[in-house]
């Protein structure tokens, strides 16, 4: 079935908005249940875990220069070097590794 | 005054768009690698405002994945925006008219509720306005910039930008996992699961978008049954 794609991003926008605009509209009192904020204060890492491996693998020409590029962003990201400059690491090292590989036969 | 802080929200702002220009601008060339025009592109970006959210509903648009797993994925991946949105509610200025809080929705991000969330004094709605002023014209300009080049640079280039938004991921989950030992599980089992769901055999057909929202909830429901957090843990979490 062919989808269209101005549909998608109606959902996505109307989706996202309500997700932020209820609790600003609707709440004046705090959340005070432990285990709905505990709930949601793991969600964003289980959630971006998850979106990363393994479909970090296939994110390049090939799964060695994905495997360089993670392993390049996991030392940076654990040494606490920005966003952007664990993502240029990353980068980096698929670049150069891509550059290599053709070297061995 | 609300002159002194949309002036304030400008300044802060600036550091957040310079941030956004570099990601957004891997989402156009994504989005132009997966058949989106230009015009869509933008579009995505201008009304969604959200990182995660805007690359896994690409996915699910390059898959061809339904509207009902779009809706849901979009629901379970930006699900923090809801606990920022309450902690915003509890912050606001009680002075400031309700309508406020249906416009300030729009950019609730990480960052911009970072900046929102370190004010020492209330939160005025014209120092968000004023982040958002600078910030989302660097979100769409990148996506735009992004976009145009993807049909441009060269394959190896693109290869090596398609880790991009891993390793930008990974330099948010991985300093908190390395201070808490509970958010570490939560990565480790988080990336097993789905490491699971792309090599058994039966699993393999779940759709990926389903694969995040399962995963997504399964990990970090039974982090909460089993280690709920103190307090303090959500006061500090910072960005």
């Amino acid at each position: 079935m062919e989808h269209n794609i101005y549909l998608y991003i109606i959902v996505m926008a109307g989706v996202t908005y309500l997700i932020r605009m209820l609790p600003l509209a609707l709440s004046k009192k705090e959340i005070t249940n432990i285990y709905i904020k505990s709930f949601l204060y793991y969600v964003p890492y289980a959630c971006l875990a998850a979106m990363t491996f393994p479909a970090i693998l296939h994110s390049t020409a090939s799964m060695y220069s994905a495997i360089a590029g993670l392993v390049a962003a996991v030392i940076a990201a654990y040494k606490g070097k920005s966003l952007l400059t664990v993502a240029l690491i990353a980068c980096v090292a698929v670049f150069i590794v891509e550059r290599i590989l053709p070297l061995f036969p | 005054m609300k002159t002194k802080n949309y002036q304030n929200g400008l300044r802060d702002g600036i550091a957040v768009a310079l941030g956004y220009f570099a990601v957004s601008f891997t989402f156009g060339m994504a989005s132009a690698a997966d058949g989106l025009s230009i015009f869509q592109a933008v579009l995505v970006s201008l009304t969604n405002v959200t990182s995660a959210g805007q690359f896994s509903g690409l996915a699910i648009i390059a898959a061809g994945g339904t509207y009902i797993e779009i809706a849901l994925t979009q629901l379970v991946i930006n699900l923090r925006y809801c606990l920022m949105s309450f902690s915003l509610a509890q912050k606001l200025n009680r002075n400031a008219p309700h309508w406020h809080r249906y416009l300030m929705a729009y950019s609730v991000t990480d960052e911009i509720f970072a900046l929102d969330a370190s004010l020492d004094s209330p939160l005025s709605p014209a120092y968000h306005y004023g982040i958002t002023s600078v910030a989302v014209p660097g979100w769409v300009l990148g996506t735009l910039a992004g976009a145009v080049s993807g049909n441009i640079l060269p394959t190896f280039v693109i290869s090596a930008l398609g880790v991009a938004i891993y390793g930008m991921f990974l330099a948010i989950i991985i300093p908190p996992a390395r201070k808490n030992r509970t958010v570490l599980l939560v990565v480790l089992s988080a990336m097993g699961l789905s490491f699971l769901f792309s090599v058994l055999p039966l699993l393999q057909k779940v759709t990926s978008g389903f694969v995040i929202i399962i995963t997504t909830v399964a990990v970090a429901g039974v982090a909460a049954w089993l280690r709920p957090i103190e307090d303090e843990n959500v006061k500090n979490e910072g960005d």
